[in-house]
């Protein structure tokens, strides 16, 4: 098979979509987090990035100091990460809810520059590596190529717990208080229901994801200082392409366009690294409030 | 976005006001050069007018670019490309790189003026990555080269800008252009109606205003003075690189203006100041950390002044700076 001159290769063509679905998983978990916490708090995480880094360097500590495998860290990393966005929301975020939104933006954008500078300077630019379970080492067969068993988990397990969050928004009444809250803060408090808590847990809840999405990324793409700043733009496209503040649209937008991206790497490479940005610019055209999004 | 308002020259006392802050910004141009580096201070005033571009926006319409490095940047490489390549007089060259950056603001306004707030910010950075990439990729950049080497020849045919003090004269001046028609920008009914677009935006459009149009326009213009200051800085430092089109380039001129105080006239200027000093001065003491400094600044301006230094010196003292 060829193509503006590419000689494309079957197995070729299956590596890329699954890695364009690898990192549809990482997309998704991470619009995920970034859909729930403006959903909550109206504020754009510009930290989602560093916490996602954070969580795999998290993962990265706790096999070098405390000898925690990766199933450990899988449990502890989220929640360790996500214990110190909620310290974030509750001592740094909460001075600023009341103002305009982009505060919020250029608060977690600064973030995002004191924590990456830090990783940066204290462990430099290369890759840490991490090794991949041993449960997990290894391919199946299923016939038409090898698949190695721990990318298939990477996708199977995103999935579920993307599946797991929207069912637990869209569904339970954990969920219901959630958009009720969204909807009206002071409504939902008069009826004796926390909301400064809720949206303490909220914003660490969705920084917890970024930190799962960095541990699941750390046997695979190393542990580097820079991947958060690396792969924040292209969520930010994702979440714009699939609508602000839509569960079910930021996981479906973000497997669907690591997927395009794999397929671009492997027809038109020149572009993979911009298609995601022109499909953007496309859906803005013709939808501006994203694919799923309501009218802004 | 609450930012003092700087109302125009109405009064005597504003007007009196208006004529010492910019006799002493006509100062410290004048001045710089004897007390720094020359070739340092014209990178600076560069960056300041890019600064007050950027401040355009934020500032009279409440619209936060995150991603102005690609005007600066497109500029840069067309100027530095028109120069070498084409061999075009240097005033020609800048010329074309503003053009290419209006342009390429035009486009880029137009998909992102539609959204707002955050929204307009998230599609800014999304776009300016896009455009870095292109300028990776695209031939005519040199990827990671850079275009080198750019000649900077003779202004009008009678300047030779490769002596410091005529290329000194010549960024001067530019500087100076750049500041004065933002200034007038903003003192026109066009600024006010820009204003009125930042206070309530509903309202501008019931009283008629064809909002989605002044946004634009005020886009192009930013979009073009960012691209002035890009081309005259390809000429100045004689080169074209990745760094004014990248993502750091974008976040560092947000710092700028929220430090020396968004919605003033003279807050990116002193910011621009602040911030190119200590990347200079700062770095050769703590290196990479300088990065960790600006975050840390970045967090503080927000917390604890979000006015900005010279925001807060207008309160004190009662001035519109």
């Amino acid at each position: 098979m060829s193509f503006l001159g590419h000689v494309i290769t079957v197995q070729q063509l299956y590596g890329q979509l699954l890695i364009g679905l690898i990192n549809g998983s990482f997309y998704a978990l991470l619009s995920l987090g970034l859909a729930v916490i403006f959903g909550m708090l109206n504020i754009v995480n510009f930290a989602h990035g560093a916490f996602y880094m954070v969580g795999a360097f998290a993962a990265y500590f706790l096999l070098q100091y405390a000898h925690v495998n990766y199933w450990g860290a899988l449990i502890l990393s989220p929640l360790i990460v996500g214990a110190l966005g909620a310290l974030v929301e509750r001592f740094l975020l909460k001075w600023i809810s009341g103002l305009d939104h982009l505060y919020g933006l250029l608060l977690t954008f600064g973030l995002a520059l004191v924590i990456q500078g830090v990783f940066q300077n204290q462990f430099g630019a290369s890759g840490k590596p991490y090794p991949s379970p041993p449960e997990l080492s290894g391919v199946f067969n299923v016939g038409f190529m090898f698949l190695p068993k721990y990318r298939a988990w990477v996708i199977v397990f995103s999935a579920v717990v993307c599946f797991a969050t929207w069912f637990g928004i869209e569904k339970t009444k954990l969920g219901a208080y959630l958009r009720a809250a969204t909807e009206n803060p002071t409504l939902v408090r008069a009826f004796g229901i926390n909301v400064p808590l809720m949206i303490t847990l909220t914003y660490g809840f969705g920084v917890a994801l970024a930190a799962l999405a960095g541990v699941l990324a750390a046997p695979i793409n190393q542990v580097r200082p820079g991947m958060g700043a690396d792969i924040i733009a292209v969520v930010f496209a994702v979440v714009v392409i699939g609508g602000m503040g839509s569960i079910l649209g930021s996981i479906l937008t973000g497997f669907a366009l690591g997927v395009i991206e794999g397929l671009t790497k492997v027809f038109y490479p020149e572009a993979s690294n911009t298609v995601v940005f022109v499909i953007m610019a496309i859906v803005l055209i013709i939808r501006p409030s994203g694919l799923f999004g309501r009218t802004a | 976005m609450s930012a003092t308002t700087s109302a125009g020259p109405v009064t005597d006392r504003a007007a009196r006001d208006a004529g010492i802050a910019a006799l002493a910004l006509l100062a410290f141009v004048v001045i710089a050069p004897f007390v720094a580096y020359p070739f340092f201070v014209m990178q600076m005033l560069c960056i300041a007018l890019f600064a007050c571009a950027f401040n355009l926006l934020i500032g009279y319409v409440g619209l936060l670019s995150f991603g102005h490095a690609m005007f600066l940047g497109m500029a840069s490489y067309v100027s530095a490309h028109a120069a070498k390549v084409w061999g075009l007089d240097p005033e020609l060259s800048i010329l074309t790189g503003v053009a290419a950056a209006a342009v390429l603001g035009l486009v880029s306004g137009a998909l992102a003026i539609r959204s707002q707030g955050i929204y307009f910010a998230m599609i800014t950075v999304a776009l300016s990555q896009m455009i870095y990439f292109f300028c990776v990729e695209a031939p005519f950049t040199h990827g990671e080269d850079g275009i080198q080497s750019v000649p900077q020849g003779l202004a009008f045919g009678l300047f030779d800008l490769s002596k410091t003090p005529v290329l000194y004269a010549f960024v001067a001046a530019i500087f100076l252009l750049g500041f004065f028609i933002v200034y007038r920008t903003v003192n026109s009914p066009f600024g006010e109606i820009l204003k009125a677009i930042r206070e309530n935006e509903p309202r501008a459009t019931s009283l008629g205003y064809r909002v989605a149009r002044y946004k634009l326009m005020a886009f192009v213009l930013s979009a073009a003075l960012a691209g002035l200051a890009g081309a005259t800085k390809a000429i100045v430092v004689q080169n074209a690189s990745l760094t004014d089109v990248g993502f750091q380039m974008s976040g560092e001129v947000v710092l700028m203006t929220l430090l020396g105080g968004m919605g003033t006239l003279y807050g990116p200027v002193l910011g621009a100041v602040i911030v190119v000093s200590m990347q200079n001065y700062l770095g050769q003491y703590v290196g990479e950390w300088v990065t960790v400094i600006q975050g840390a600044v970045f967090v503080a301006c927000v917390l604890l002044f979000r006015r900005g230094i010279v925001g807060e010196i207008a309160k004190a003292i009662g001035w519109s700076l």
